[in-house]
């Protein structure tokens, strides 16, 4: 392995806290905490799934060799023209890989990202395709909370270590904001919130999986919290009537439209007080899928739904904000009108 | 009191102790007192004087998925026991030609398109007549041998690319929003059922089960050898047309109301055999209230074990494999 000058590493690390690892600086750990030789240069990243995507797009767009799957032109609108359209790649997921390791070696990648769990089987992954490919492979962590360290990773991987402080900053001080003035109201204020997926509403994320993480991070109660599990389950409208929650949220377009006049679900507090909302999705899902940094954002919009008195901030300017800042685009009015009415 | 009308009368009791238990249970608490008092003013016409959310659940919510679960458990039995007369073959169940697989491959179709609930629905409905349609016209082009294993063959031939079509879309499909609805939908349920969703199913249930009643003789001839049910007068081809038609439209309408369900379609015509013997005439209605109770229980189950949903076709394995392997050790009757 060529040895990096010492000077430029040490230029690169200086901006994070990761002093105690300086002695090994041509490797650092992933999110799995495995060591991952740091690349001399990085051109060209291959993303192994829609999460690692978004993160890298966001940090550094020019690196991005493509998407996991195309991008729809309503989605391409937020995002760097000249990158948001780059090709269709597949995703490294293992057996089943829909990208083929030839054609990632094509694809010549100088660096691998996946972002999502940190489990046995994955990091196992990873290090046979490095083996394999001989192209370095990080793992991020891909709970929510891990995305400031995800930055900080993925910055020094690629020697952008300023602007992945800026974004890691910036997700650090709305998580402290929020977590302080949610510290500030008594848990027997705090809604209850029922998560419904699917055409009928009746899909919906168990307490432990990713798809309820930011309701969970904002303290509400979520109403299938109490069942075992990290996944989605089906449940009964019967059990939905017995839970009764204050809040429900929606990624369903027709479920949000038909909730509202269904005189079946009119006895559900959430639906008599209108408080039925539908989740943003350009140019990615603010709440539920992919589970990246979008739903920052998310985090947002769903505190002032949940505690609406406590967060008086406007959310079109924090969304303006966000995109600006992550997707480098800033959306017109007009789309902002689009994002905010959760059309995709 | 024959054998026949004690085992329809236990058939009829084990599904009224289903329909009174199913209206009874569920997540949300209803008391037994106030479900008198439903009944009582569906009797009278006079208002209950309850929460109109307790008349939800019962008459919006439990009401409407009772009537599918019956539905639905009485179609795949008196399906089971079509398909099993026909192929004279105890072992067979009604997706043998392929109308589960194809229902399946049409519902995932639906739901990678992003269909509505109806339009789901009704592709699933068509494929499953459309695959049993093929198998029904390869077989028949192929005139070699015995023209039922040949039918069976094609069946499980077709199946097997049914299910690589299945294979395909949920390959296809967005990880994140379609493949968990394709996976809840071919684990199977009725989670969600509402009134509307009962016309499509109800209509094809009864014009099938209809026609199996109207054949129910000549369908006790052609459980025979061919070459004797031919002897006896009988024209075997159309015949056996006509009751694959009627078995598939009652298979496609239960699958596509409630997703793959195995398992009734391919024991309770055992367990009415058991209690009626092998005369269609007889067999079917009990059958049908076996496989309707049996279903209806499950999906009572199903829906009140856990906060959230059990799928349907891991319960009706689960509790249907370690009775069955009861049954079979215990009975002293013979099976045919």
């Amino acid at each position: 392995m060529p040895h990096p000058d010492r000077r430029v590493v040490l230029a690169g690390l200086g901006a994070t806290l990761a002093a105690p690892r300086l002695a090994r600086a041509a490797a650092i750990r992933d999110g799995a905490g495995r060591e991952v030789p740091v690349p001399g240069k990085v051109e060209r990243i291959f993303p192994a799934g829609p999460p690692a995507a978004i993160l890298i797009y966001t940090l550094a767009p020019d690196l991005l060799i493509g998407w996991p799957r195309a991008n729809r032109p309503e989605e391409r609108e937020f995002l760097l023209p000249g990158i948001g359209d780059r090709p269709e790649i597949g995703r490294i997921t293992g057996r089943g890989n829909s990208a083929n390791l030839e054609a990632v070696l094509q694809a010549k990648p100088d660096l691998i990202i996946d972002s999502g769990s940190t489990g046995r089987t994955y990091v196992e992954l990873a290090e046979r395709v490095q083996q394999q490919t001989g192209i370095p492979y990080a793992l991020l962590d891909g709970r929510f909370d891990q995305t400031p360290a995800s930055y900080r990773i993925l910055g020094q991987l690629t020697g952008r270590s300023e602007r992945a402080e800026t974004l890691a900053r910036w997700c650090e001080d709305s998580f402290a904001t929020i977590r302080g003035r949610i510290a500030a109201i008594s848990p027997s204020k705090r809604p209850s919130v029922y998560y419904a997926r699917g055409p009928r509403g009746l899909e919906t994320g168990l307490g432990g999986s990713i798809n309820v993480e930011t309701l969970s991070f904002l303290g509400s109660r979520n109403a299938a919290a109490d069942t075992p599990g990290s996944g989605l389950a089906q449940v009964s409208l019967e059990q939905v009537l017995a839970w009764n929650p204050d809040v429900i949220v929606t990624i369903d377009l027709a479920f949000a439209e038909s909730v509202r006049s269904d005189p079946n679900w009119a006895g559900v507090k959430a639906v008599r007080e209108g408080r039925v909302h539908l989740s943003p999705k350009l140019p990615f899902g603010w709440v539920d899928f992919p589970p990246s940094v979008n739903r920052a954002i998310g985090l947002w919009w769903l505190a002032k739904l949940l505690y609406p008195a406590q967060f008086p901030e406007d959310i079109r300017k924090l969304a303006r904000d966000f995109h600006t800042l992550f997707y480098q685009v800033t959306p017109s009015e007009a789309q902002l009108d689009r994002v905010l009415a959760g059309r995709g | 009191m024959t054998s026949s009308l004690r085992g329809n009368l236990i058939a009829l009791l084990l599904l009224a102790l289903a329909v009174l238990a199913a209206f009874a249970l569920g997540r949300f608490p209803v008391a037994p007192r106030d479900l008198g008092r439903l009944l009582w003013s569906l009797a009278t016409g006079e208002p209950s004087g309850l929460p109109s959310q307790i008349e939800t659940v019962v008459w919006n919510i439990r009401g409407p998925r009772i009537i599918a679960a019956i539905l639905c458990g009485s179609a795949l039995a008196i399906a089971g026991c079509a398909f099993q007369g026909l192929f004279r073959n105890p072992l067979v169940s009604p997706d043998i030609l392929g109308a589960s697989s194809g229902a399946a491959l049409g519902a995932v179709i639906g739901i990678y398109l992003s269909l509505g609930l109806f339009g789901i629905q009704f592709a699933a409905f068509v494929g499953g007549l459309a695959a049993v349609g093929a198998v029904y016209a390869v077989g028949s082009t192929i005139r070699r041998g015995d023209p039922v294993l040949v039918l069976v063959l094609t069946g499980v031939v077709v199946g097997s690319l049914l299910g690589a079509g299945i294979g395909l879309v949920k390959y296809w499909a967005d990880p994140y929003n379609q493949l968990p609805a394709m996976t809840f939908w071919l684990l199977g349920s009725l989670a969600g059922t509402a009134r509307p969703d009962l016309i499509p199913l109800l209509g094809p249930v009864l014009i099938g089960a209809v026609i199996l009643l109207a054949l129910r003789w000549r369908m006790n001839v052609m459980s025979l050898p061919e070459e004797e049910a031919r002897a006896l007068g009988l024209a075997t081809g159309p015949l056996r047309l006509a009751i694959v038609a009627a078995a598939t439209l009652v298979t496609a309408a239960s699958v596509a109301a409630a997703g793959i369900i195995g398992w009734v379609g391919l024991v309770v015509p055992h367990l009415a055999r058991f209690l009626v013997g092998p005369d269609f005439g007889r067999l079917l209605p009990t059958a049908a209230l076996l496989g309707g109770g049996y279903l209806l229980a499950i999906d009572t189950l199903a829906r009140t074990a856990a906060p959230v949903e059990t799928p349907l076709g891991i319960l009706t394995a689960v509790i249907g494999t370690p009775f069955f392997i009861w049954l079979l050790a215990s009975a002293r009757g013979g099976w045919s």
